[in-house]
């Protein structure tokens, strides 16, 4: 149903934009929030979570107490819950799916007294393949365990059922369309891995203060000490900073944020501390601060170093990293890049930018161009040519308002359109290098041909500046 | 930042080796004493003022023997720079120095200012190129004076260049007024545009008498072009190879 007709339906409707993204992201803080009764989760999309409880029931006075417990908490906290329990994750699903309100399978019973009335959807299969099911007459997993031969005393006829279900979805290999793979995942046979979640703490140092904060150089002296303190904090777990973020709460409740990334993993407190002071100069402290909060959300491995070795180098100028770090804080990320070569014969699609440490790739050489100008203007500028024939040479040119005689030329070079990339009417380019006469080189070239079908009188542009 | 008198900077190094007898009065490509600052000033349609920059430092580098140094190259350039006169382009940079650099584009003259002085305190940086168009009110005597003893303090060399300046106050230690000039006639196409060929003239320099050169790129290699038209030598693609101790005219001769 459109959200215009359920209005016209129920116009005081309450309509929500979905974020499929942020409830990943919930989920994921209640699979970890969950790890209070097992010491394993895992996620369910999209609105599910798996604990592993073996061995771990009695500490909340038996299995029973355990789910009571389970629906207790989640009821605090607003969220509606079905929970069950189950020797496998698969039972379990669908027991808290299709089940009894906190149906408990335990290892000894008869699975199919509990499951064998359920629907087959509790199988946790597509769509299409329930469809086929349906089809096939099949609607209870009682029904489908009849089918394999399950119960059957002759191993042989067991054999003979189950491969005859086999053969009928032999070609499904996911596990979300084979219903046979399922029931053997629900009843324990063939093992089903889980992707457990794993909470991972980033480095986090913190300070309160007495007295709020609304001198300059107080706030200096804190974020020093968090700097230190998160030197340590790092030093312990043998990595170093990529990205820090420091928060400070105002006194009115406000939270200001301060991001600043590193070019390579980094321990100086020192570094930290200078990037930090031009990102707080604009910190409205208002009533003052309260508490500075200093996280590394990301970090990398880094090995100790001896640092007295280092320290003659060290008192002379700045590693190139801390160079990096200080010139992309100040002039921004994009600002400071490393050319690449790219493999493309088009000038301006030859050289590509990446960050400045990262790992240059490698790119086959095209072996030796002919001359390149040392400059490449960002837009080739158009420019007005006087010539002898349509496709002949270049006599004379007008660039930037000054007219120059081209005295010495070499060209044409052709550089055809890379058809898997432009459209069919991409004209080609015929580059010339020229010479005016007063020794001025450049790099002009004709777009098109005089009768190549793709527009009128080719246009001349300058792009490049030999040196 | 305090300055340690036990260690001698590169730039005292450099006056001492003035005083301990080696003045060259007159400037030559392949001179291995060379000042960390210099300035160069160039018209900004054309891309002589980079090219002597670079020229000017492989020079150096030869002449230092530091042709492995495979540091990175720190390239900044501002807004205004890169308009009129383009970013530097890979493959027409010299092969070694392709995978070696690293281009800073500041929006302002002052961000190119500060990113220049952050590369010559920078120790992991081979040299530092800069461009920045006209005479901005930031790049005073006060900002060159403070490049210059950035430069000299951490050992790292400048070549800034100066896109349609006017030679104003600076305490660049060589200063350089550059255009371009007709290249020497290619031995092959006689017709085509020759190797690169400058019109320098070091108008202002501690330690050297100033004068005018013709300066040509020689395959790599800085050198004094002696006639615009009369060389037509030079072989940019070594198309043949020398001959040695093959050729019968060479034995003939012997």
């Amino acid at each position: 149903m459109l959200l215009a007709d359920a209005r016209a339906l129920c116009p005081d409707l309450t309509a929500v934009p979905a974020d499929p993204a942020a409830d990943l992201a919930a989920l994921e803080k209640l699979a970890l929030w969950a790890q209070r009764w097992g010491p394993w989760s895992a996620m369910d999309p999209p609105d599910g979570v798996l604990v592993d409880v073996t061995g771990a029931a009695h500490l909340l006075g038996g299995e029973a107490a355990l789910l009571a417990d389970v629906a207790n908490a989640c009821t605090r906290r607003g969220l509606r819950v079905r929970a069950a329990l189950a020797p496998t994750a698969g039972a379990a699903w669908a027991l808290a799916h299709y089940g009894p309100p906190a149906a408990i399978l335990a290892p000894g019973d008869d699975p199919l007294r509990l499951l064998g009335d359920l629907p087959v959807a509790a199988l946790r299969l597509d769509d299409d393949v329930l469809t086929v099911l349906r089809r096939l007459g099949i609607r209870r997993l009682g029904q489908l365990v009849g089918m394999t031969g399950a119960g059957a005393d002759d191993p042989q006829a067991e054999a003979a059922a189950r491969d005859a279900l086999h053969r009928r979805f032999r070609n499904r290999r996911s596990p979300a369309a084979n219903p046979l793979l399922r029931l053997d995942q629900l009843l324990g046979r063939v093992p089903e891995p889980l992707l457990p979640v794993i909470a991972r703490p980033v480095p986090m140092v913190q300070r309160r203060l007495m007295e709020p904060l609304r001198q300059r150089d107080l706030l200096d002296r804190v974020v020093g000490d968090l700097a230190l303190a998160m030197v340590r904090a790092l030093e312990a777990r043998g990595e170093g900073a990529r990205r820090l973020e420091l928060a400070l709460w105002r006194v009115d409740g406000e939270v200001l944020m301060r991001r600043i990334e590193l070019a390579a993993a980094t321990r100086e407190a020192e570094h930290m501390l200078r990037l930090f002071a031009q990102r707080l100069e604009d910190v409205d402290a208002g009533f003052g601060i309260e508490m500075v909060q200093l996280r590394a959300s990301w970090s990398e491995p880094l090995g100790l170093s001896q640092s007295d070795l280092d320290a003659a180098a060290e008192s002379h100028g700045t590693a190139l990293a801390a160079c990096i770090d200080r010139l992309s804080v100040r002039l921004g990320p994009q600002a400071v890049t490393r050319p690449v070569v790219r493999a493309s014969h088009v000038p301006e699609r030859a050289q590509g930018t990446q960050p400045p440490l990262a790992p240059v790739p490698a790119v086959q050489s095209a072996g030796p161009f002919p001359a390149r100008p040392l400059k490449l203007l960002d837009r080739a500028e158009p420019i007005a040519v006087l010539y002898a024939s349509p496709d002949g040479v270049p006599q004379r040119f007008r660039w930037r308002g000054m007219v120059r005689e081209v005295v010495r030329v070499e060209g044409p070079e052709r550089i055809a359109p890379e058809w898997w990339r432009e459209r069919s009417t991409t004209r080609l380019r015929d580059y010339y290098r020229i010479e005016d006469e007063g020794g001025r080189r450049y790099w002009i070239y004709r777009q098109g041909i005089a009768g190549d079908g793709r527009g009128g009188v080719p246009d001349w542009f300058l792009q490049g500046l030999f040196a | 930042m305090s300055f340690t008198p036990s260690r001698p900077s590169p730039a005292r190094m450099l006056s001492r080796a003035r005083a301990a007898g080696v003045p060259e009065a007159r400037w030559r490509p392949g001179l291995a004493v060379q000042p960390f600052h210099s300035e160069i000033f160039a018209p900004a349609s054309e891309a002589s003022g980079a090219g002597l920059a670079l020229a000017l430092a492989r020079d150096v580098f030869a002449a230092l023997g530091q042709d492995e140094d495979a540091r990175p190259v720190l390239w900044v350039q501002d807004r205004k720079a890169i308009r009129l006169g383009g970013r530097p382009f890979l493959h027409g940079l010299p092969p070694a120095w392709r995978d070696r650099l690293i281009h800073v584009a500041a929006s302002t003259p002052e961000d190119a200012l500060f990113a220049l002085e952050e590369g010559l305190k920078c120790r992991d940086l081979a040299c530092v190129i800069g461009e920045i168009a006209g005479n901005p009110r930031a790049l005073d005597f006060t900002a060159s004076r403070r490049l210059s003893l950035a430069a000299e303090r951490h050992g790292v060399r400048l070549w800034l260049v100066r896109l349609d300046a006017v030679p104003d106050l600076s305490s660049a230690r060589m200063r350089w007024q550059v255009c371009a000039a007709r290249s020497p006639r290619p031995r092959w196409n006689p017709v085509a545009p020759g190797s690169a060929t400058w019109h320098a003239e070091l108008f202002r320099a501690r330690g050297h008498v100033p004068g005018e050169w013709m300066l040509c790129d020689d395959n790599g290699t800085l050198r004094i072009h002696r006639d615009a038209d009369r060389a037509a030598a030079t072989d940019p693609v070594h198309l043949v190879r020398p001959t040695v101790g093959r050729s019968l005219a060479a034995r003939a001769r012997a």
